[in-house]
Parts: C-alpha cells; sequence; structure tokens
C-alpha cells in the first residue's frame, strides 16, 4: 500500500525498485462527451509482458498514453516510475529520419544524460539486438518499416528503462520483423523492464504473460492467455459451411464456428475445444449481446464508440 | 475446377533486378487462396502481373480464360489496403458514383452497410470502411476478388463480419486471391502460397506448409514459424533477403 502510494506521487523510484508493479487501474477517460476509456485495468509487472490487444480506434493509444503520464485520467490510477524510468515508443516514429542509426542513438543517449562509457557499452548491445550494427551510417528515413521499428525500440530500451510502453510495435510489418521485434521486446523484459505493448494480432497477444482485449474503450477480457481460454462460458462447435448454424457464429476458413452461452450447440455442429481466437471472439460477441453475457457483468456496450472514433 | 487467374512459370524482372521468378500460381472458382511473403517478396508484382497491368518477361498469365484485358479486368474486384474510397463522400454516395462509374444499374445499398448510409466514410472505423469498401466492388458482382491484407487493424467481431463476406462470396462461386502478411487471415484460407525472394517458396494447406518447414518435429506446429523458417531459408540459397535487406544473421547490405 505504501508502494502504491510513493509512486502515485511520481516519487522516483530507485534503479534497484524492481518488484513494484505499475499498471492502470479503472481509468476512465473521456473526450468531449464520449468516454474514450471506461474503467481499463491494465497490470504492468517487472520482468513481463502486458499487451493490449484490439482494433483500430479501441482505446489502445489512450491507454498506453495514460500510463506513460503523456494523458492525464478523469478518474482511477496509473502507477508508473519516474519519467526517466520509462522508454516510450508512439505508434508513428519514435526515431528522427535526417539522423543516422548511430546519431539517433547518440542523441537519445544525451537526452537520458548517459555517461560515454555507459552509453557505448549500451549502444553497441542494442546495435547488436536490433541487427542494425551493419547499418550505423544510414539515415533512418532510409531504413525499411522493420528496421526503423527496431531503431525506435532500441532508442527506448538506450537507457534500461523500468517500464517500456510500446504502441503496435509491429503493425504493417512483415512477419520475419514481425519475430525479431518480439525477441528484442521480450529481451527487455527478461532484463527485468516491466513491458506493456499493444498489437492488432491476436496471436501476437496470445504470448503475452497478460493480455487485456479492447474494444470501444472498454476492457472484454484480461488476464493470462490461458485464464482467458478457460474463461469461454458455455460450449464452442464447429459446423460445416456454407449454411450458417443457428445462433452466435462466425467463419473459420470454409467451415463455422458457433458459439452456445448455455452449451446446447445446434444439431449440425461438433463441439470443439476453443483456441485463443475462439475465445477472444467469444469475448466480443458476450459483451455485444449482454443478455447472453455470462463472462461479463458489464453494461451494454457504449453507444458512443462511434463518436469516440471520430474524435481520433 | 473452373481456373480463374493462373500464372504458369511467370517471371518479371526490372533491369538487372527479379521481382518474380518462374512462379506457379492458380485461383479456381469457390476457392480462398492466401498469397503470404515479407515485404519485397514479389506478391504486389504477381497481382499487377494477374491482373495484366504488367507484361511478365517470361512465362504465360491467364485471366478468366484469356490473357488478361481490360474486358476481363472489369470482372475483377479488386480491394488495396488503401481501401479506394472517398472519405469526404458519405457511404450513399460512395455507392452510388461507384455504381455509376462501373456503369452498373441503380442498386439499393447493402443491408450490412445500409445503418451509415448517410455518414462519412473518412468518420468511420477501419473496420466499417473495410466492410464499405468490400461491399461496393462485391456489388459489382466479380467472378474474382483480389484483397490486400482485407482485416488488418480491425478488431475481432469487425473481423469475423468481413471473412463471413469474403466466405458468401467464395461460396457463391468466386475465387478470391488474398495477399497477406497476416498469419492470422492466412488461417482463414482454404490453401497457401509462400513467396520468399521473388520465388514460390512453399505451397499448400496450413498443414502442408508447417509440414514442409519441419518445424513440427521441433514441437512448434505453428504457422508462424513455419512461415519464418522457409522465408528464412529460402533467403538463404537466393542470396536475397525476403525481408529487411539488413536483419540479424544476415549482412547482404
Amino acid at each position: 500500500m505504501s508502494e502504491r502510494r510513493a509512486a502515485r506521487q511520481g516519487a522516483p523510484e530507485p534503479s534497484g525498485g524492481h518488484g513494484m508493479s505499475w499498471g492502470l487501474e479503472d481509468v476512465r477517460v473521456t473526450r468531449g462527451r464520449t468516454l474514450a476509456l471506461d474503467g481499463v485495468t491494465v497490470p504492468a509487472e517487472p520482468g513481463s509482458v502486458t499487451v493490449v490487444v484490439g482494433g483500430d480506434g479501441a482505446g489502445k493509444t489512450t491507454c498506453l498514453q495514460v500510463l506513460t503520464g503523456l494523458l492525464a485520467p478523469d478518474s482511477g490510477t496509473a502507477r508508473r516510475p519516474a519519467k526517466e524510468h520509462i522508454g516510450y515508443v508512439p505508434a508513428t516514429a519514435g526515431l528522427y529520419t535526417d539522423l543516422t542509426v548511430d546519431e539517433n542513438l547518440d542523441f537519445t543517449a544525451r537526452a537520458y544524460r548517459l555517461s560515454g562509457a555507459d552509453h557505448d557499452r549500451r549502444a553497441d548491445q542494442i546495435l547488436d539486438r536490433t541487427g542494425l550494427a551493419g547499418v550505423r551510417t544510414r539515415l533512418g528515413g532510409h531504413l525499411s518499416g522493420g528496421m526503423q521499428r527496431k531503431l525506435a525500440t532500441g532508442m527506448a530500451l538506450l537507457h534500461a528503462p523500468e517500464l517500456l510502453v510500446i504502441d503496435e510495435p509491429t503493425t504493417g510489418v512483415d512477419p520475419v520483423s514481425r519475430v525479431e521485434l518480439w525477441r528484442l521486446i521480450a529481451g527487455a523484459a527478461a532484463d527485468g523492464a516491466a513491458v506493456v505493448a499493444s498489437t492488432t494480432y491476436v496471436n501476437e497477444a496470445s504470448r503475452a504473460a497478460r493480455v487485456v482485449l479492447l474494444e470501444a474503450g472498454k476492457a472484454l477480457a484480461s488476464g493470462t492467455p490461458d485464464a482467458i481460454l478457460r474463461g469461454v462460458s458455455g460450449a464452442v462447435g464447429t459446423a460445416p459451411g456454407p449454411a450458417r448454424p443457428a445462433g452466435p457464429s462466425w467463419r473459420r476458413g470454409a467451415n463455422w464456428r458457433v458459439w452456445s452461452p448455455d452449451g446446447r450447440l445446434p444439431d449440425d455442429a461438433s463441439p470443439v475445444d476453443p483456441d485463443f481466437e475462439d475465445a477472444v471472439v467469444v469475448a466480443a460477441l458476450a459483451a455485444a449481446s449482454p443478455s447472453s453475457a455470462s463472462a461479463s457483468s458489464s453494461p451494454p456496450a457504449s453507444p458512443p464508440a462511434r463518436e469516440a472514433r471520430r474524435e481520433r | 475446377m473452373t481456373v480463374l487467374a493462373q500464372a504458369r512459370g511467370a517471371t518479371r524482372r526490372f533491369g538487372a533486378f527479379t521481382a518474380v521468378s518462374a512462379v506457379d500460381l492458380a485461383v479456381a472458382r469457390g476457392e480462398v487462396v492466401g498469397l503470404l511473403g515479407g515485404n519485397g517478396a514479389g506478391k504486389t508484382t504477381l497481382i499487377r502481373m494477374l491482373l495484366g497491368l504488367l507484361r511478365p518477361n517470361g512465362g504465360e498469365i491467364r485471366l478468366l480464360g484469356g490473357p488478361p484485358s481490360r474486358a476481363a479486368r472489369r470482372r475483377v474486384g479488386y480491394v488495396p489496403q488503401t481501401l479506394g474510397l472517398y472519405a469526404g463522400l458519405t457511404v450513399a454516395e460512395n455507392w452510388a458514383f461507384t455504381t455509376a462509374a462501373f456503369g452498373g444499374p441503380r442498386a439499393p445499398l447493402p443491408e450490412r452497410v445500409a445503418p451509415w448510409s448517410r455518414e462519412l466514410v473518412g468518420g468511420l472505423s477501419l473496420g466499417e470502411q473495410r466492410q464499405v469498401a468490400f461491399a461496393v466492388v462485391l456489388s459489382r458482382q466479380p467472378e474474382l476478388l483480389v484483397l490486400d491484407e482485407p482485416t488488418s487493424g480491425v478488431g475481432p467481431l469487425g473481423s469475423a463480419r468481413l471473412w463471413e463476406d469474403i466466405r458468401d462470396a467464395a461460396d457463391r462461386g468466386a475465387g478470391v486471391l488474398v495477399t497477406t502478411h497476416n498469419l492470422e487471415e492466412a488461417r482463414q484460407c482454404d490453401r497457401l502460397v509462400v513467396m520468399a525472394g521473388g520465388r514460390v517458396a512453399a505451397s499448400g494447406t496450413a498443414e502442408d506448409i508447417i509440414a514442409a518447414a519441419g518445424t513440427a518435429a521441433a514441437g512448434r506446429a505453428d504457422l508462424e514459424e513455419a512461415f519464418v523458417a522457409i522465408v528464412t531459408k529460402q533467403a538463404g540459397a537466393t542470396g536475397r533477403a525476403g525481408t529487411d535487406p539488413v536483419g540479424p544473421g544476415s549482412a547482404a547490405g
């Protein structure tokens, strides 16, 4: 409790402050008359990765901005280390396109007042981990999209932050670079940082320690991927296409998946063990139809969702 | 099985650079084929050749029964990632304009997008915009659909609805070619063709591709692992990186 109070007041944590947990608790953000975040909780534990997953306009960026302190919530708590112990990579940019790779790292090091020796050692490590050692003199703007994301992430890691906040690191990045980026992000967690990353790819969320599924400013599900899987209420089945089976259903390849909140599947469906993608769709369906939502006690999906998007 | 679009040994060079090298690909009626590959793998060049926008230097392209022609292209629905909608027009105006431009009859807005008819396209969420773009293209009842990352950036329910539309089109007989590097989309396809370094590195069902990569033996029966293994191997074989020019383990700058 005293720990939490200290963090809330923004008291700088000594660098040995591992064990402290950061994150958002019951955060509400309104923009104009619209609700951008509606009581969202995002845990961030040292040494592990939390992924906030959702589509465009779900509220992911707002979440991360509140966590970094760029945006003040209307209510709720944001626990974060002092500013100089945070690394933040926004969804766009995060690097200087008219500076070289080396200059980008130098500039960042000076901004964080890293000493010469510290900087050289860290910069070499970052260049090695990002695979950018061969292009040190290339301008940021001349790097491929995947390399730019790796450099921006490397810059945010230069000062060994206690909390790394990274907005859609892999959107539009090809699969090989995506794997490399996640290796870099997981490496930061292995070094002890608390990491919060957002993504639109459900399969990336399935590998995180903790997942928060966000839609229209609400957390539809949260917990470990296993807990989200176990949280699927009722039964999930598969039925052959093309005729749509009765009940809430969605396509999976040429077949249908069908969800029965009360566990009674239609005759043409055979039960399957839901996978993480199924669990995510079920959570979204449950939230969209509150009458059948046994998994969620939240009120009906908020009507101002459309307005929230427009403001973005 | 009617083949709607086919490349046989298709090759395209730009100067000394071979973007697409001896590629075979076919899309038949009623099937959804996923064309996978990293940035620079040759996917876009291949699509441009299939649509007759770019001539191959070698090999043969057939589109709807003949060499690609303007008449054949009119029977193809193409939804680029940028969607091709007018952000400053309403959904109804976009609909009216595009159907008129293609000389189609006046038709009512499809049920799925009707609720947004008076909304400006620019004010809709990305998932909604994608549904509108899709409805506009489907209104022409294309025989072949070419979709570029159709559900990128869309939430889980929005993606599910888009895939319902795509499958409906295939069930009604359209052939669908989805280009993507999103492996969630790949899993929705009947068949996959993986490109790397301008060549076909693997093809078949997701299970075939996982088997071909040999990653399952290492305990990872995962399409993403398989894809990365195949692309990395191909890059080593051709000396051309399928993705970034420089990455860990490849100094081919």
